[in-house]
């Protein structure tokens, strides 16, 4: 039968008219909508649906195993009046400004002594990135041992070997002690991240540059100033808003050292929000903690990326 | 997947039997029982089951109870699959099995959980009166967290708890002049300036600590008479009474280690293990821990453990971590989740476990007390009473989710820790404690 009919079909020398699903996907918007699809999909379903959640909770008074229902700002009205979380709202400002600051001078200082002609320069590079390898856990336990108020190493050098103290430092047991020995632990582990992409942005930067800089007779400061931190610049800004955004939300350090403690001292808005909406069941209330954190980052990112990333800061007026 | 193939089941099987066989026989004998028959509960045909846990504490915990389980399989063709959670991931694991009416069939859970989905439970009523007849009745504390608040109606199965009694060491105490720990505040303060004058402080934890934390701090307060909230959930932490115990956690705090603000729940362990502290509260476990390490065993031949000073008409006012097993009504073979507590509870199974974790969970049961388990180390006698407490977390009130949040806010823990390192005076930190309950008892 089918030979049959093969037989009778005439050859035929017009291409046949395309099928509607070639059709379809020949046209360029739905061609960038199914390219898009993946990726859209992603996005909604593990970033938007959780983030909206998460902002829809913070307006309800859900507890963990009960339904809420819709409570308007209530809970923010309750944290308005809420000593403890105001605490976490200003320990989180200056945990961020501080160690941000300190891990930018450390960091921008180290990617300028890698960036020298130095032995051995790739192994150090690579021994440098330790602290940001390491799992922060590990590295927040190890710190946990160090502040530790009975068996610090840190207070057994200075006590028992040195002998220039006569007690223990209570690093984690009186407020501001804890505050500053979580920002160290803090700086320590983020200094890597921070040299490693400014020295990245280093190496872009042209060494004829300098040689022009030389024979005009620039001192270091001035070409420091003059090529270096304009040049740098770009990367700064994405360097920063990434560190900003990684120290304000930063949980598992302060969760694994101190649980927020000495009397909520050192709690961070995001392990006040873990500790009140988990283990205390009041997941409308953590909820809203979380969602108070969102003006803090947008305010941060916007501010690295439009302060810094000027063209016109970086090339001068004329060039916007 | 299962976690018990048939093979491993078998095998965990002819294990458990062995060891009963050889072991505790004795031991069992010695449980004094009533003669009452079980509910009759028929078995579904085809039954499994899904046990949710919190993980070990001391071995013996899992693997005994996996003993337990496996025996009650290979007795009955129910497999069961138990699965063991971390400490702080059991509390949203229950209340996820809650929401969504799916997963495990038994929740062994902490003490309140049953009463935050009592609507989701199903009564276990018959099943704890058989069990409070055969084994000469249920303690206070698992009386109190059982049954559905205010009525005698069973929502749980309390299957064991952990209390905190003070462990001290004994030559260090004698040194001071004391044969025994003192039954009241004045005595004890006294003993714990003495330690102190000797270089040997007293060490209890003020940090953020779950267990330790407020197992010190609700000692204070409930010994001196205090309480959160009273019997109508009403903030009544505002009392003449907390005050005198924040007066006097101040004066205890001079007797402390240095570092106690900042101590989590294993902090006192490795002071007391180093000898830096002479006095501390803790679970038998960690007397365990000293003695079964040859390098800590004399320590623990000079560790005594007797009770904090008792509450107003001496009370013993001691935190104790209850293990509550509850049933979802979503399970689908109720009677197989029933009978397996039951057969959890009995003593064959118990009794053996009871032992095997050298009672750090505590049996909640009467008749248990002549379990072998407190007459094979005279000085572990002091946990056998822990169920015994008419105290719990949120008292007097009625147990809630309030309550629940009260105590992972620590609010009662930084009570005193702010007025015992006098970052607050005593009216300043019951204040604050006041309004930050008032947030959840509202």
């Amino acid at each position: 039968m089918s030979e049959v009919t093969t037989a009778e079909v005439p050859w035929s020398p017009k291409r046949a008219a395309p099928g509607a699903i070639a059709r379809l996907l020949d046209s360029k918007p739905v061609l960038i909508f199914l390219c898009l699809l993946p990726a859209v999909g992603l996005l909604l379903t593990f970033l938007t649906y959780p983030l909206g959640l998460g902002i829809w909770l913070a307006f309800t008074d859900t507890h963990v195993g009960r339904g809420g229902i819709f409570v308007g700002l209530e809970n923010f009205e309750s944290l308005w009046y809420d000593n403890v979380f105001w605490g976490a709202v200003f320990y989180t400002v200056f945990y961020t400004t501080v160690a941000t600051v300190l891990k930018f001078g450390l960091g921008l200082w180290l990617a300028l002594l890698l960036n020298e002609n130095v032995p051995l320069k790739s192994l150090i590079r690579a021994i440098i990135l330790m602290p940001w390898i390491v799992p922060t856990v590990l590295s927040a336990i190890t710190f946990w041992w160090i502040y530790d108020a009975q068996f610090s190493i840190i207070s057994y050098v200075l006590v028992d070997v040195l002998g220039w103290r006569t007690t223990y430092i209570d690093f984690l047991g009186t407020p501001w002690h804890a505050r500053w020995s979580l920002i160290a632990a803090n700086v320590w582990r983020g200094i890597p991240f921070v040299a490693i992409s400014l020295l990245a942005g280093l190496q872009t930067i042209s060494p004829s540059l300098y040689e022009a800089a030389l024979l005009d007779g620039a001192s270091s400061w001035q070409r420091f100033r003059k090529i270096t931190a304009p040049l740098l610049m770009p990367i700064l800004a994405v360097v920063l808003t990434f560190s900003v955004l990684f120290t304000f939300t930063d949980f598992q350090l302060v969760y694994a050292i101190t649980r927020g403690g000495p009397i909520n001292s050192t709690h961070l808005m995001a392990t006040l929000a873990f500790q009140r909406g988990i283990p205390g069941g009041q997941l409308g209330e953590g909820a809203a903690i979380a969602v108070s954190m969102i003006p803090f980052l947008i305010f941060a990112t916007l501010f690295s990326y439009f302060a810094l990333a000027r063209r016109k800061w970086q090339q001068g007026d004329d060039n916007e | 997947m299962d976690l018990f193939t048939r093979r491993g089941t078998l095998a965990l099987g002819a294990g458990a039997l062995a060891t009963t066989a050889v072991g505790p026989r004795g031991t069992r004998a010695a449980i004094p029982t009533a003669n009452v028959s079980p509910p009759q509960t028929r078995i579904e045909n085809g039954a499994t089951l899904r046990v949710l846990r919190p993980t070990k504490f001391v071995d013996a915990d899992e693997t005994v109870f996996r003993e337990n389980t496996a025996k009650f399989t290979a007795q009955t063709g129910v497999q069961v699959r138990a699965d063991f959670a971390g400490w702080e991931d059991l509390r949203p694991q229950t209340a996820v099995a809650a929401n969504t009416g799916a997963g495990p069939d038994v929740v062994v859970g902490w003490a309140d959980d049953p009463h935050i989905y009592s609507d989701k439970l199903l009564d276990l009523s018959e099943l704890a009166n058989y069990l409070g007849q055969k084994y000469g009745g249920w303690l206070a504390l698992p009386q109190r967290f059982g049954k559905k608040w205010g009525s005698e109606q069973w929502i749980a199965i309390p299957m064991g708890g952990t209390g905190a009694p003070c462990v001290y060491r004994i030559s260090w105490a004698k040194e001071a002049g004391y044969d025994s720990i003192p039954t009241d505040h004045d005595g004890f303060l006294k003993l714990c300036q003495g330690l102190k004058r000797n270089g040997h402080p007293a060490g209890f934890a003020l940090g953020n600590a779950v267990g330790d934390g407020n197992a010190y701090c609700n000692w204070l307060l409930w010994s001196h008479g205090g309480m959160v909230v009273d019997e109508a959930g009403k903030v009544a932490i505002n009392s003449p009474q907390t005050l005198q115990a924040l007066r006097y956690a101040k004066e205890l705090y001079q007797t402390f280690i240095p570092g106690t603000l900042s101590w989590g729940d294993v902090n006192n362990n490795r002071a007391y293990a180093a000898g830096e502290v002479g006095l501390t509260q803790n679970g038998v476990s960690m007397y365990f821990s000293l003695k079964n390490d040859p390098r800590t065993a004399a320590i623990a031949e000079d560790t005594g453990m007797m009770r904090m000073p008792t509450g107003p008409s001496g009370k013993m006012a001691e935190n104790v971590l209850l293990l509550n097993a509850m049933v979802f009504k979503h399970t689908r073979y109720p009677n197989a989740a029933k009978e397996y507590i039951r057969f959890m509870m009995e003593a064959e199974q118990y009794d053996p476990w009871l032992t095997g974790c050298g009672g750090y969970w505590a049996h909640p049961l009467a008749a248990y007390a002549e379990s072998d388990v407190w007459k094979s180390d005279p000085k572990i006698a002091v946990y056998r009473d822990s169920n015994t407490v008419e105290f719990w977390s949120g008292y007097k009130g009625p147990i809630s989710a309030a309550s629940g949040s009260v105590a992972a806010d620590y609010v009662v823990v930084q009570m005193f820790a702010a007025a015992s390192s006098g970052q607050s005076s005593p009216e300043d930190a019951v204040r604050d404690a006041e309004r930050r309950a008032r947030r959840y008892y509202r």
